[in-house]
């Protein structure tokens, strides 16, 4: 359950507005930190190109341009490809009625198709893109760090 | 109805731990945040035990065993779409509208498109998109008060209402995320342990040994029963058969035995139907008859492949439109965390969806009496007596009664967040007080409809609202993240041909199912056609009108797409006021990014 601040009332409470009920005053404090002290690379050359972004300069536009393009890419690639798969299926056992007929360890194949083969796809694809959306801004951010 | 103790006792369990999870929830929640997206704070791994919570209704919970007892293999694509639904949305959506820093769908589309009318739109969308989902839920919750007790049906709904609306009158969003990760896990188990007990009962005990199917398929009772309609029903006969019948049968009075050849037969209310032993089951018109149809897909030829991708398409682009699905994304910290918790749902649901597709299978060999009513949601919560009348049958089926019952709560108290949240902040001045007045004018007006409106299939009143919103709010989400060209305007005509559209289509099948059946079944399920239109629209009108793209597209988008490392999301500010000065606050928003 909700692990909280500590009692309330008590003196070294934080302001209202950082209290909070999800997460402990430390581990709000630790990741504040993390964000400002745990960054060993120049802060200085890591705005230019942050600036330049920000003003859509020919390279920031080029820049973000880019990784937009490969994200969706990569989204519709994969968004598609799961479509296809499903959306083939109706088609083929629509065209195909003897498949019904295919039995595998006891069931029917359409069933083993439609009510369990789904689930992990999705869920593998959803891992798939999860891991290329996290590189594709691994290497923004370092392209923009250099 | 069943006389069931025990159901009474857990239902009551869980709105007991509805309430007080609901309090503990809400001890610290006091400012707008709070309510609205519970200060932005939530964790990835709870924020997606809390969305599959709110997202497993009583659609999915009750409904789509129905739907499979009902309508067979191709009632699958239900929690198909379902699932593959939040792919889309984790693939196109979770990570960049979260970096839109939004409160809501209405403040997404004035943050990618500028102030406009179209603010204005998106809350009427909004508004009936919630409560087209919400009365499903409240009369299901009437439904299972009523099967599982015998009170009345309007008892659950206005029960349902009335937990719903303290909760999130005490702590908006803050309150009921606990409580909806909570739910998640009940639900999970409350539909996961009759599964594995009854499927297991199913193979090995002796209820295994009555026949209901013959050798050619047709499926028969398998002991005498008698049915009581409640509302008209229309069943096809395939195969003569005896029944003795009081009530109306075709318009005629009827009392005593009866000879039914085969046809259709229209069935009054309230008509009592007795069936011996091995006659045949008349199946509720629109559903296949025998089980050589029902085990097999695709049977109903081209219209029903029209259905089936219609279905893909409403629920695959759908999900990603729900506003009560959306504002749970604003909860996540950053646009990463909105990306882990989509994935993690997805995992979730396709482990729960597993269960309510054995329960429905299973239950077509014991509860056929259901299709002659057609009320197959019910399926679900009388399985388990059924097939066991005894202690065991009693407490599995208490057990399926509370996760019915938390499934209600949790979706509803979802909506009622997203659609008082949408109300407060664009009608109301956006207080924590407005959002208290807006949580209960809604489900007020909720609860109404849910009470004057005629009961369907939970799933298929669902599947609508998944029609308007794939062919609303789908493609101004996408255009908008995707897309520079798009202009408020385009947006605007592309929302109200969608909405008009499917709304439209709605009118004219419930006009023509009160009148005789004439609307083509690309009117009950329009999705198909309406998304590629509203597409189109929002995309040509969009190029007509080219230079009312705002003039900061560029860093809108950037705001949208950069990793969030490099810090350029914003959290827009909540605009608190009247109108004006929503207005101005709007203007000078517009001019430049505001500080978080």
């Amino acid at each position: 359950m909700t692990k909280h601040s500590g009692p309330p009332g008590q003196p070294d409470q934080p302001q209202p507005a950082e209290r909070d009920a999800w997460l402990s005053v430390s581990a709000r404090k630790n990741r504040r930190r993390r964000v400002v002290l745990a960054d060993p690379r120049g802060r200085g050359r890591v705005l230019r190109t942050i600036i330049e972004l920000e003003e859509q300069t020919s390279v920031g536009e080029k820049l973000i341009r880019d990784l937009i393009r490969t994200q969706l890419r990569t989204g519709l690639a994969l968004g598609g490809g799961t479509l296809l798969l499903l959306a083939t299926l109706p088609l083929v056992f629509y065209l195909l009625p003897s498949l019904a007929e295919v039995e595998l360890v006891g069931v029917r194949l359409p069933w083993l198709l439609l009510g369990l083969l789904p689930f992990p796809l999705c869920y593998g694809v959803g891992y798939a893109y999860r891991r290329l959306a996290e590189r594709h801004e691994h290497d923004f951010v370092s392209s923009v760090d250099r | 109805m069943i006389d069931n103790p025990w159901s009474l006792v857990l239902v009551g369990v869980m709105a007991l731990l509805t309430f007080s999870l609901g309090y503990v929830g809400s001890r610290r929640a006091n400012t707008t945040p709070d309510f609205l997206v519970a200060r932005r704070a939530i964790p990835a791994t709870r924020n997606a035990a809390a969305i599959s919570g709110e997202y497993l209704s009583a659609a999915s919970f009750l409904g789509v065993a129905g739907l499979v007892l009902k309508d067979g293999i191709d009632a699958l694509w239900y929690p198909i779409g379902f699932t593959a639904g939040y792919l889309a949305m984790m693939l196109f959506v979770a990570a960049p509208l979260r970096r839109s820093g939004a409160y809501t769908l209405p403040d997404f589309a004035e943050a990618r498109l500028g102030p406009s009318n179209l603010r204005k739109f998106c809350t009427f969308f909004v508004i009936c998109i919630g409560v087209l989902y919400l009365v499903p839920q409240l009369q299901s919750a009437g439904l299972t008060l009523n099967t599982i007790t015998g009170l009345p049906a309007w008892l659950g709904g206005a029960v349902v209402t009335v937990i719903v609306v303290v909760n999130v009158l005490g702590g908006g969003m803050r309150a009921i995320t606990l409580v909806q990760a909570f739910q998640y896990w009940g639900k999970l188990f409350a539909i996961a342990a009759p599964t594995f007990v009854l499927f297991t009962l199913f193979l090995a005990g002796p209820g295994n040994g009555a026949q209901p199917v013959d050798s050619s398929g047709v499926l028969r009772f398998p002991e005498d029963v008698e049915v009581t309609t409640v509302d008209p029903v229309r069943v096809r006969v395939d195969v003569a058969m005896e029944l003795s019948a009081t009530g109306l049968v075709n318009g005629a009075p009827a009392d005593g035995p009866a000879y039914w050849r085969p046809g259709l037969y229209e069935v009054g209310a309230e008509t009592k139907l007795t069936f011996v032993a091995g006659s045949p089951v008349p199946v509720v018109e629109g559903s296949p008859t025998s089980n050589h149809d029902w085990l097999r897909p695709q049977t109903e030829g081209l219209s029903g492949l029209f259905e089936t991708y219609s279905l893909i398409f409403a629920t695959f682009l759908g999900t990603m439109g729900l506003p009560h699905v959306l504002v749970r994304f604003y909860t996540n910290p950053d646009g990463r965390a909105a990306r882990r918790t989509a994935l993690h749902v997805l995992y979730l649901l396709g482990l729960f969806y597993l269960f309510p597709t054995v329960l429905g299978v299973i239950s077509r060999q014991y509860l056929p009496q259901l299709l002659v009513t057609g009320k197959t949601d019910a399926a679900v919560l009388l399985l388990p007596h059924t097939m066991q009348p005894n202690l065991l049958g009693q407490v599995l089926g208490a057990i399926v009664a509370a996760g019915a019952f938390a499934a209600f709560l949790s979706t509803s108290s979802g909506l009622l967040v997203s659609v008082a949240g949408v109300v407060s902040t664009d009608i109301l001045p956006g207080k924590v007080r407005d959002f208290r007045w807006a949580t209960v004018l809604t489900g007020a007006v909720a609860i109404g409809l849910a009470l004057l409106l005629p009961r369907s299939d939970a799933s298929l009143t669902v599947a609508m609202s998944f029609a308007l919103a794939a062919s609303t709010f789908c493609p101004l989400l996408l255009l908008g993240i995707w897309w520079r060209g798009l202009t408020w305007v385009g947006a605007m005509a592309g929302l109200l041909v969608g909405g008009g559209l499917v709304i439209g289509s709605q009118v004219v099948t419930v006009v023509s199912s009160y009148t005789g059946r004439w609307a083509p079944s690309v009117l009950s399920q329009p999705a198909l056609v309406t998304v590629p239109v509203a597409f189109l629209t929002m995309v040509m009108i969009s190029k007509l009108t080219a230079r009312r793209r705002p003039d900061d597209v560029n860093q809108i988008l950037l705001r949208f797409h950069a990793p969030d490392p490099l810090g350029f999301m914003r959290d827009r500010e909540l605009q608190i006021g009247t109108s004006d000065e929503k207005a101005r606050a709007a203007d000078r928003d517009h001019d430049g990014p505001s500080p978080a």
